[in-house]
């Protein structure tokens, strides 16, 4: 183009001129399509998937196969209904959510974080399906997660907006073997006998705790939220995940939490590397009988049940007082219908289906290893007594009589995981962050991303 | 471009204003799809970096708000900070070691010894990057091949997560970008170096020069338009750098190894912050060019 001024130029404004008119000059989201209309609607008789042919679209997680087993046998039962399913990584549906839902509405679709979502007008309000299939009877505990208020926040009441295939339930797993071999016979009952078998561990060469703290995912949070529950109630720390107003994270109980975490850290109670392993190595480091401890939750029960058959046990944290009440992180496996899903109703159904049917709840337990949800008096599968799974749905059982549910400190917003709780706990196993400073630096990150959301 | 045949000029003489015209209707093809592909993205990011808006919903008006927090929020300038650390790593690495490579190879050019050094250099470069993350996160893990090596030469005493340790994962991302981007600059130097005219050398060896003086005085002023190729695309790999960092230690650990374009895909993705990240893409698109411009500028200038 060398030598031509005038012409060049002006083609060049032109071009850009173009471009800035093809860029839309409104406000971005300003024309959003959703429509606000979301509220329940009371209806007479419960919704079904009817007689016609029918398509239902899902949106699932690459890696569990127990929402594929549960749409199998549905359609096995429901001949009528047929899926059309897309998967994708959790981490990919998470930043995937808000698009999917709204320009590719999915008829049933695992959630990420939901407040966001409601907030969008993205996720359909489920107060009326509740009503008319009798979701408000189960035990409120269930649910309670999956209630928001207007607008999104607070979590843990107001409307339904999703439903869980399963609760799942975390606490810390066991390699029977190398438990035998320091003497631990029985799970250690109280905080400082739980210490006192993990400084056993270590005098005896076995790395006490396998876990992972690499890269965006930082999974001492398991252990510090078990910590948190050893030292102090669950409530005010589910009301903090929940947003509910003046919640904090920064208080004493959990102040003793975070230190006593890094007293494990300077122990050398966790491999070396843990900076570094991710979920896929910590898992199969400790299922190679290479640590004695990892913090992890029942989704994997099924898994360990044949890949360590026998050698694998389950404990609830331990309290730091003894004789005190155990508690946990328990979440339902949540599963959501698009505001503007096509076959809502079906989609309702299904979910119905999958906690009140006989042989969903078995899938349930078998293939996912967790509770299934639903009334207090439905059926439970039968568990061989031996298995890791019996454990863990047993220990499901202490949970709920002691109220000690929590949700996952990782969940309180969208991004405090990845921006927030990760780098701090990966520079205090480097020793670069002491336990008050990164109270304070999540409890920072948590208000400005309640206030800019 | 410049260049016409003579022919044409006699044979179809039009006005000029006219001849200007038709060759606009070539060009737009190519700038409609310019314009759809690339500059109306970039009005659009500049628009949403004026908003704060969380991707869906409604947005408000923020004016320089974001641009304010680009550079005031340390967990966004620090990333920047890294991308000009990790120049070091992907431009003078790369360049330096190319160079020699290149005059090496050039050395050898007739044996066979050269074909499987240009291939095997090369090679990165065809590899997916996020392939070569993988096999890079394997090679310097704890339990990998570089602590294997380590510890057989005796130095087990500094073998550690090289990803998850705190001084070294940047230098240990580097070191892959590096690896990546030597190939390039060595198959691009070493084509520059063949039409470097050989009596040059011949000169200089009657005079005396040394392999040494012959590579300063006579290669690398030769090459300074390569070089500078090199020092563009690689400069621009590292401060637009994501696909690597993202496979190996996604920013962690402790953000240790954030870069902008990482950073801009968590706020848009996962904060939701779309305003944000936007006001960061631009700042990183003006630095590039701003990175990039005195680099051309100084071939250039070297030309004349």
């Amino acid at each position: 183009m060398a030598g031509r001024g005038r012409p060049g130029r002006a083609g060049a404004a032109l071009v850009i001129a173009m471009g800035t008119l093809a860029a839309a000059c409104a406000a971005p989201g300003s024309n959003s399509p959703q429509p606000a209309a979301t509220s329940a609607s009371p209806q007479a008789a419960a919704p079904t998937c009817g007689t016609a042919p029918i398509t239902m679209t899902g949106y699932f997680e690459t890696g569990f196969p127990l929402p594929k087993a549960l749409t199998t046998e549905f359609s096995k039962q429901h001949p009528n209904v047929t899926w059309n399913i897309r998967e994708d990584q959790f981490a990919v549906i998470t930043q995937n959510a808000p698009r999917v839902l709204a320009d590719n509405p999915p008829d049933l679709m695992r959630l990420p974080q939901v407040s966001e979502l409601v907030k969008d007008d993205l996720l359909k309000n489920l107060d009326g399906y509740a009503q008319s299939f009798g979701w408000d009877r189960w035990p409120a505990s269930q649910l309670e997660q999956l209630r928001l208020g207007p607008g999104g926040r607070p979590r843990g009441e107001g409307s339904l907006y999703a439903l869980g295939l399963n609760v799942s339930m975390t606490g810390v797993f066991y390699n029977k073997k190398l438990a035998t071999q320091i003497g631990m016979s029985a799970p250690p009952a109280t905080l400082a006998e739980f210490d006192a078998v993990l400084a056993k561990a270590k005098s005896a060469g076995i790395t006490p705790i396998v876990q992972f703290n690499g890269g965006a995912t930082g999974g001492l949070a398991f252990p510090l939220q078990n910590l948190m529950a050893s030292y102090g109630p669950p409530g005010p720390i589910n009301d903090w995940i929940f947003q509910k107003p003046g919640a904090t994270i920064d208080t004493p109980p959990n102040l003793q939490a975070v230190q006593h975490l890094e007293r494990w850290i300077k122990a050398g109670y966790f491999e070396k590397d843990v900076n570094a392993v991710d979920y896929a190595t910590m898992m199969s480091r400790f299922i190679d009988g290479q640590g004695l401890f990892t913090f992890n939750g029942d989704w994997e029960s099924g898994n360990l049940d044949k890949q360590m058959a026998g050698n694998v046990g389950f404990m609830l944290m331990p309290s730091a007082q003894e004789g005190g009440k155990p508690a946990t992180m328990s979440a339902p496996l949540t599963f959501g219908i698009a505001a503007s899903a096509k076959n809502a109703d079906c989609a309702a159904f299904f979910l119905n289906w999958v906690a009140t049917d006989q042989r969903a709840r078995e899938i349930g337990v078998e293939v996912g290893g967790s509770r299934p949800m639903g009334p207090a008096d439905a059926y439970m599968p039968e568990v061989a007594s031996d298995t890791v799974t019996a454990s863990t749905l047993a220990a499901g059982a202490d949970l709920a009589e002691a109220d000690g549910a929590m949700d996952f400190i990782a969940n309180a917003t969208g991004a405090i995981y990845a921006k927030s709780w990760t780098p701090n706990l990966q520079k205090l196993v480097a020793g670069q962050q002491t336990p008050q400073e990164l109270l304070k630096a999540v409890q920072a990150d948590y208000a400005s991303q309640i206030e800019g959301s | 471009m410049t260049a016409r045949p003579a022919g044409v000029r006699s044979s179809h003489r039009r006005p000029a204003k006219r001849r200007s015209l038709v060759g606009w209707l070539f060009v737009l093809p190519a700038l409609a799809f310019y314009a759809v592909f690339v500059l109306r993205p970039i009005a659009l990011t500049f628009q949403y970096s004026l908003y704060e808006w969380d991707g869906i919903g409604p947005s408000t008006w923020a004016g320089p708000a974001n641009y304010g927090k680009v550079f005031t929020d340390p967990d966004l300038f620090d990333s920047l900070v890294n991308a000009f650390q990790l120049i070091v790593f992907f431009s003078a690495v790369p360049v330096a070691l190319g160079l020699a490579a290149a005059a090496t190879i050039r050395r050898i050019a007739a044996s066979r010894l050269a074909l499987v050094a240009r291939t095997v250099l090369f090679l990165p470069q065809v590899i997916p990057l996020v392939a070569a993350g993988i096999a890079w996160s394997w090679l310097l893990a704890s339990t990998g091949v570089i602590n294997q090596l380590l510890e057989l030469v005796g130095l087990g005493g500094i073998t550690r997560a090289w990803l998850g340790d705190f001084s070294t994962a940047l230098p240990a991302v580097g070191m892959i970008g590096a690896w990546v981007l030597l190939g390039l600059c060595t198959l691009l130097l070493l084509a520059g170096m063949s039409k470097i005219d050989p009596s040059l050398y011949e000169a200089a060896r009657l005079d005396g020069a040394g392999a040494w003086r012959e590579f300063v005085s006579i290669t690398v002023p030769s090459l300074r338009q390569e070089i500078a190729v090199c020092v563009t695309v690689t400069v621009i790999a590292a401060l637009a750098s994501f696909d690597i960092i993202y496979i190996s230690t996604q920013g962690g650990p402790g953000n240790t190894t954030m870069v902008p374009g990482l950073q801009i895909y968590y706020l848009a993705f996962s904060e939701r912050e779309v305003g944000t990240a936007s006001a960061l893409a631009m700042v990183l698109m003006v630095l590039v060019i701003a990175c990039a411009f005195p680099i051309q500028w100084f071939a250039k200038d070297g030309e004349r």
